[in-house]
């Protein structure tokens, strides 16, 4: 089989939407540019946060992350919101508790004060909720037409306990997968609200703090729990593939056990989407052994934002690190990573 | 989901899938095209082929309308879109596709061209009135399903008068593009392939029935079952053409009489016939120049034309000579027997015809089914 990576095109090349998308394009972007101009061994891991030691022992983690989700108020949050959580659960994925953000906005010209204050009170609203402060920032402000409406770029920390070691290379064969919920949510609630696209539906975007999941998942499964994500763009397909590329690993995953509302499938539909594609900003998909995959289960459902939580599929052992689904009507096929972003068919 | 999950039940196709192993004789191969992209994204998606017996084999056809759009009119649209004060819309799967020269109508947007994706003709009329200034050009491509909504649009921007819209049209007809590929030439050194029947798409047959069908099983003799895009749709409609093959009929048949009937839908054939009359030839992707398969603007719309307000001249480009695009559309070939397949053409990088959009033969089966030779391989080795 071959699995050719194309090269980027530096001296001609443009970035262009596709690069942003979450998928296969932004991991080459982002592997071919980023990944090679900061080398360094906490990049390497691949994670979307990193861990470090700290000089008086202990050890730290840290993210990074920028949010220009149109629009900005959607059902079920804003970016605001979402900024918070989003910071939130990348800390949170290592098994780390966060502890302190920051906020840097840059504001086009001619924006809205009540706009700007109505997301300020709610990224203050949902740092206190998820139990993190917002200790430093930053305000830019840019000619109008310089940006859309507004961005959001954030950092977090959080504080990593001793003997916890939570990485998307440690999936192994014969291990289990899991999803914490209902996937697709927030794509679709973004979609329904966007100008020219609105659709009535009742979704809600899932977006939410995961902290708390994970701490009662980390103390349900001690030294089984393997790794976390949250599949927010790209969707499970793009985590999957991902962490099936940085483990060395294949996954066999069932269509028939992937939690995805009936408005959802709906919506995705509709529009020729899949909902493995869709982002979330709520969910979070666990790999953990076996002997620990029923206490984690029993621990996620017995939490709120875990009431769904089910067991998906497998690690296995592949070469090609193919993520591999039977769908609901007993076939088999790839999930693959998108080409680009995901684009509604004509027809 | 009502009227949807329906045609997905796993265990009615377990059904379906023991009559057609029940009916299909060992002692022979059934041969069928899916024309439309539409099945092909079923098949692959819902793994069907893995329920079918290995005696039956789909060929995947070129009915994806994004795919079959020749190099030319892309660098026609990309070409459209650079001029000063025009704005280009197009639905989304079009952005991606390649023109020449690694073009496509995404890049030209990186590079500043005003291109914007829409998700219905009447954007196309919302955004020509919001924005007077500029020169909005819709980039109407598409089979008999999406010609009507062109027609539509080209009806209200009529009564509007509105002066700086019009349409840069690349409509094309199945019927015509069915017929190329069954009276194709062999081409030496390739196999060559009976094709046994048609699945037939069922959103064009909304538009145009059942007649137009009538020639490949009178004349070609070659039953045609027009059916639904839900993978029980398909599976039924394999089960049906068996029968035909095995009791030696060739009739043209109905799977998907919840939405079509024999005459189609009129009013919108005579909202077609209004606006729009046949090109001479038109050049399809991996068919090369088919007479008779596409529709231009009628001259008394010459005034909604882009074509002739912007003097359009399509500048004929080849396709990578190394791609087996043809091949495979005539089912000579198989996906991964072209050497370009996942080595240069990938989706990210679609070389050809087949692996441009994701109904595409080769981009369904890059996408969900390429663990298939992998897994045969493994087994053989």
């Amino acid at each position: 089989m071959k699995a050719y990576r194309r090269k980027l095109d530096l001296a001609n090349g443009r970035v262009d939407l596709g690069h942003g998308s979450g998928g296969r394009a932004m991991a080459d972007l982002v592997s071919g540019i980023f990944r090679e101009a900061f080398a360094n061994p906490f990049l390497d891991q691949g994670n979307d946060q990193a861990a470090f030691p700290t000089p008086r022992g202990g050890r730290m983690v840290m993210t990074t992350d920028g949010y220009v989700v149109s629009p900005l108020f959607f059902p079920g949050g804003d970016i605001g919101s979402l900024a918070v959580h989003g910071t939130v659960n990348d800390i949170a994925m290592s098994g780390a508790r966060p502890l302190h953000l920051s906020a840097s906005y840059i504001v086009e010209e001619g924006f809205p004060l009540a706009d700007l204050k109505r997301i300020a009170d709610s990224m203050g609203r949902a740092a206190r909720a998820a139990g993190v402060t917002i200790v430093t920032g930053d305000t830019k402000v840019v000619e109008r037409g310089k940006a859309d409406g507004l961005f959001i770029s954030t950092a977090g920390i959080g504080e990593l306990p001793d003997g916890l070691d939570l990485s998307g290379d440690r999936a192994e064969p014969g291990d289990v997968v899991v999803l914490s919920g209902s996937i697709g949510d927030h794509g679709v609630a973004i979609m329904s609200s966007r100008e020219n696209l609105e659709f009535e539906t009742a979704i809600l975007s899932d977006s939410a703090a995961l902290n708390g999941l994970v701490e009662a998942m980390v103390a349900a499964a001690g030294p089984h729990l393997k790794l976390m994500r949250d599949p927010t763009r790209g969707g499970l397909a793009a985590t999957l593939n991902e962490l099936a590329h940085q483990s060395g690993v294949g996954f066999r995953i069932e269509e028939a056990a992937i939690p995805v509302k009936p408005e959802v499938a709906a919506a995705c539909e509709l529009l020729g989407l899949d909902p493995l594609n869709v982002a979330n900003e709520g969910k979070l998909v666990a790999v953990v052994s076996p002997a620990g995959a029923d206490a984690l289960l029993a621990a996620m459902r017995a939490h709120p934002l875990g009431a769904e939580a089910a067991a998906i599929g497998t690690v296995v052992a592949d070469d090609q690190q193919f993520v591999q689904m039977t769908t609901g009507f007993g076939g088999g096929r790839i999930v693959d990573w998108l080409s680009g972003e995901q684009l509604p068919r004509i027809c | 989901m009502k009227y949807v999950d329906e045609y997905r039940d796993g265990d009615l196709a377990a059904k379906i899938a023991a009559a057609i192993a029940a009916e299909v004789r060992p002692d022979r191969t059934y041969s069928f095209m899916e024309f439309c992209g539409g099945h092909t994204h079923a098949i692959s998606r819902y793994g069907l082929e893995d329920l079918l017996p290995a005696n039956v084999r789909m060929i995947h056809g070129p009915g994806c309308p994004v795919c079959v759009l020749p190099v030319g009119r892309i660098d026609d649209a990309v070409r459209l879109a650079r001029r000063p004060g025009v704005t280009l819309l197009t639905y989304g799967d079009m952005m991606r596709v390649p023109g020449s020269k690694g073009t496509s109508l995404l890049k030209a947007k990186a590079a500043g061209a005003d291109i914007r994706m829409v998700y219905s003709t009447l954007d196309a009329l919302r955004i020509a009135e919001a924005e007077p200034d500029r020169e909005v050009v819709f980039f109407a491509i598409g089979f008999e399903t999406t010609t009507p909504p062109t027609a539509v649009a080209l009806k209200l921007a009529a009564e509007k008068r509105l002066p700086n819209l019009s349409f840069f049209v690349n409509h094309v007809l199945t019927p015509v593009a069915m017929r190329a590929i069954l009276t194709a030439p062999p081409v030496p050194g390739e196999r060559p392939v009976a094709i046994e029947g048609f699945v037939g798409p069922a959103h064009v047959s909304t538009i145009i029935g059942l007649e137009p069908y009538r020639e490949f099983a009178e004349r070609h003799r070659k039953p045609v079952v027009v059916a639904g895009f839900e993978p029980l749709d398909v599976m039924q409609a394999v089960l049906m053409l068996v029968r035909q093959v095995n009791e030696q009929r060739a009739e043209v048949e109905n799977q998907y009489i919840r939405a079509v009937t024999p005459a189609g839908n009129v009013a919108a054939q005579s909202l077609v016939d209004r606006f729009f009359e046949l090109r001479e030839s038109f050049e399809w992707r991996g068919l090369g120049s088919v007479p008779a398969s596409a529709l231009k603007l009628r001259d008394e719309w010459a005034a909604l034309d882009a074509e002739k307000r912007f003097s359009v001249e399509t500048i004929r480009a080849d396709d990578n000579p190394a791609c087996e695009c043809g091949a495979i559309l005539r089912g000579q070939k198989r996906p991964a027997e072209c050497k370009l397949f996942g080595t240069v053409c990938t989706p990210e990088t679609p070389m050809g015809a087949c692996m441009v959009s994701s109904e595409g033969a080769c981009a369904a089966h890059w996408t969900y089914g390429r663990f298939r030779e992998h897994d045969s391989l493994r087994r053989a080795s």
